[in-house]
């Protein structure tokens, strides 16, 4: 299993670094969604993958019965996820402003502020 | 439940939201405005005063015993760090009074202002390092809208390249903070800095420290990293610019000094040189961009990328001295910086433009706008006797003593170029004959395009922080004995991870 996630990780930061190094700022954003996803599902990996053993704690005892999956890495993708859903609603409506006022989402037709 | 440690973030949560609920109402929201940033420079000096005498302050998130709660934690350089962030808080906030646009005033920029105080607050007293990714979060969304605010197309083109890096920057620190997390299994920095020292996985820590040096290193516009910078700063309007380049950047370095003072200490010899290359590198490039600019605040822009490097040679040395001269640094640089810019929105206003080229005359028609200028500028340079005078003679004296001379040398040569930098914009804007086209403009009476009472919040906050300088550059062995306590905090984290796993209520 870690294995497969960690060519999945692979893959999906390669195609997000592909998409951001694309002229197009609508590829640019899913791009960065993508890397985004990428760092989440490295969290998930990284710290450990348990499967199907719930955390149950037998009465008297103060550890669960059978080695579960660590709540918390979770807790922090969930965290990460709300963060990243809004900064991509935001980095939406910005991409719509660019084009409204720029004309283009071609990345380099926007180098006035670089010279 | 210290309270002294919320305060600086609570302040100006509740700032930002009653401003929200007072939305069509102008002055009500300006008058929240200040008396928030007024009350949240109160608040800091009141830790910083607290942590001055009694030492590292800590309070665990809700109660819950370290490693396990959030921690909140402010050691001296927190404290400083806080204190500055009050002082330019309410400066930008007073010069906003009379320069933000109505526009821009009713589309929220009083409570967006206060939500990036909150989060660079945040990330100053935070002790644990997902948590310092949240407050991150706060003040670049925060930072995201304030710089697209008004949406011109400049903004638009700023703010692409902008958000785009520092999203990039983002996801990098969250993935470092995930296979920190597989590797040690606590997101505690005190904890963290108790586990990697155990650690039989150096190779792997090192690697990790090299993910943490990319993603701050966007965030502080190191050297290769820094091109968003001057492409974006110069957009917005100059509070906004202002508020970004004293304290946006300064929340990448100071995550920088906390990470690698306290987490990644294992193998110096590999991660601080390479800090002292970067910080040699950031400052030779900054100060040869800002010497080929035109344009007052992409000039600036390129400036405070030199002064990152000053900020990382400290680091970069990794001596008490060295860290104490990042810190001295760190407060000369936020000041003088954001009086510099505040002050480029001055001469905006006499001439109509930020390009060099098309200003002039300043001089002879406002001799204390000049002498405004000089205080500050010539302090970047490092000139005797401004607060930058001492500090460059702090960093170069530890530089010494480790025997670094490269650096040494290369930081003498950069402040010869700065001072280069800055005679540019003396000839241009100050000491040259106006160009014909705003001879007219300039020395005409209310230039400044406001009079009488409205002066003074434009005025007040350029003339408090050019004084600053100077009296800090007066004061410099008072300044200089709270950088080496907060330097020698930073060298000897014992004390830090004391206060956060030992000996708590």
């Amino acid at each position: 299993m870690d294995t497969i996630l960690a060519f999945v990780i692979g893959g999906l930061y390669a195609a997000g670094i592909y998409l951001i190094l694309r002229r197009s700022i609508v590829k640019l954003i899913i791009g960065l969604a993508l890397l985004g996803q990428a760092a989440n599902l490295l969290i998930f990996t990284a710290a450990g993958l348990t499967r199907a053993q719930p955390p149950i704690v037998a009465e008297g005892s103060e550890v669960p019965i059978n080695p579960s999956a660590d709540p918390l890495p979770q807790a922090l993708i969930l965290t990460a996820i709300v963060i990243s859903f809004g900064v991509l609603a935001f980095t939406t409506v910005l991409v719509k402003r660019v084009y409204q006022t720029v004309g283009t989402d071609d990345l380099d037709d926007m180098k006035a502020t670089d010279r | 439940m210290n309270v002294l440690l919320i305060l600086p973030m609570l302040i100006p949560l509740l700032t930002a939201s009653l401003a929200l609920l007072a939305w069509n109402h102008p002055r009500l929201q300006r008058g929240l405005s200040v008396f928030g940033a007024a009350s949240l420079l109160g608040a800091a000096i009141a830790l910083l005063t607290v942590v001055w005498s009694d030492g590292i302050q800590v309070t665990q998130g809700g109660n819950w015993p370290a490693p396990f709660g959030i921690t909140i934690i402010s050691d001296l350089f927190s404290a400083i760090m806080v204190g500055l962030t009050g002082i330019i808080g309410l400066s930008v906030v007073l010069y906003s009074l009379v320069s933000i646009d109505p526009a821009r005033e009713s589309f929220g920029f009083h409570p967006l202002i206060h939500v990036l105080l909150m989060g660079v607050c945040g990330a100053f007293l935070t002790g644990d390092i997902f948590n310092l990714y949240v407050w991150f979060e706060v003040l670049l969304i925060a930072s995201f809208v304030l710089l697209a605010l008004g949406g011109e197309r400049a903004q638009m083109e700023g703010a692409i390249k902008y958000v785009t890096l520092n999203l990039l920057s983002s996801a990098i620190f969250l993935a470092a903070i995930g296979l920190l997390y597989g590797e040690a299994g606590t997101l505690n920095m005190a904890d963290l800095a108790i586990r990697l020292g155990n650690s039989d996985r150096q190779g792997l820590t090192t690697a990790l420290a090299m993910l943490f040096l990319v993603a701050f290193g966007i965030k502080a516009a190191i050297f290769p990293l820094f091109f968003w910078l001057p492409a974006s700063y110069h957009t917005p309007p100059v509070v906004i610019s202002t508020i970004f380049a004293a304290l946006l950047t300064k929340v990448g370095v100071y995550s920088l000094i906390r990470v690698f003072t306290l987490m990644f200490t294992q193998d110096t010899a590999l991660t601080h040189t390479l800090i002292l290359v970067i910080a040699g590198f950031t400052m030779v490039t900054g100060v040869l961009g800002a010497i080929a600019q035109v344009e007052f605040r992409r000039l600036l822009s390129f400036l405070i990328v030199c002064e990152i490097g000053f900020l990382l040679m400290g680091l970069g040395i990794f001596t008490p001295l060295g860290l104490a001269g990042s810190v001295f640094f760190m407060i000369h640089a936020i000041i003088s910086m954001s009086a510099l810019f505040l002050l480029s929105g001055l001469t905006e206003r006499i001439c109509h433009t930020f390009n060099l080229k098309q200003m002039g005359g300043l001089y002879h028609s406002y001799p204390a706008l000049a002498v405004l200028f000089l205080v500050p500028a010539l302090g970047l340079a490092g000139l005797p006797p401004m607060a930058g005078f001492f500090a460059k003679v702090t960093l170069l004296q530890a530089a010494i003593e480790v025997e670094s001379y490269t650096i040494v040398i290369v930081a003498l040569v950069v402040s010869l170029l700065v001072l280069v930098a800055i005679a540019r914009v003396w000839n241009e804007a100050f000491w040259k004959n106006p160009p014909d086209d705003i001879a007219g403009l300039v020395g005409r009476p209310g230039a400044l395009q406001v009079s009488g009472a409205r002066l003074i919040p434009l005025l007040l906050p350029v003339v408090t922080l050019a004084s600053l300088t100077l009296i800090m550059g007066i004061a410099a062995e008072a300044i200089l004995a709270i950088a080496m306590d907060a330097g020698e905090q930073l060298m000897n984290p014992s004390g830090y991870i004391q206060a956060v796993l030992g000996g708590q209520q």
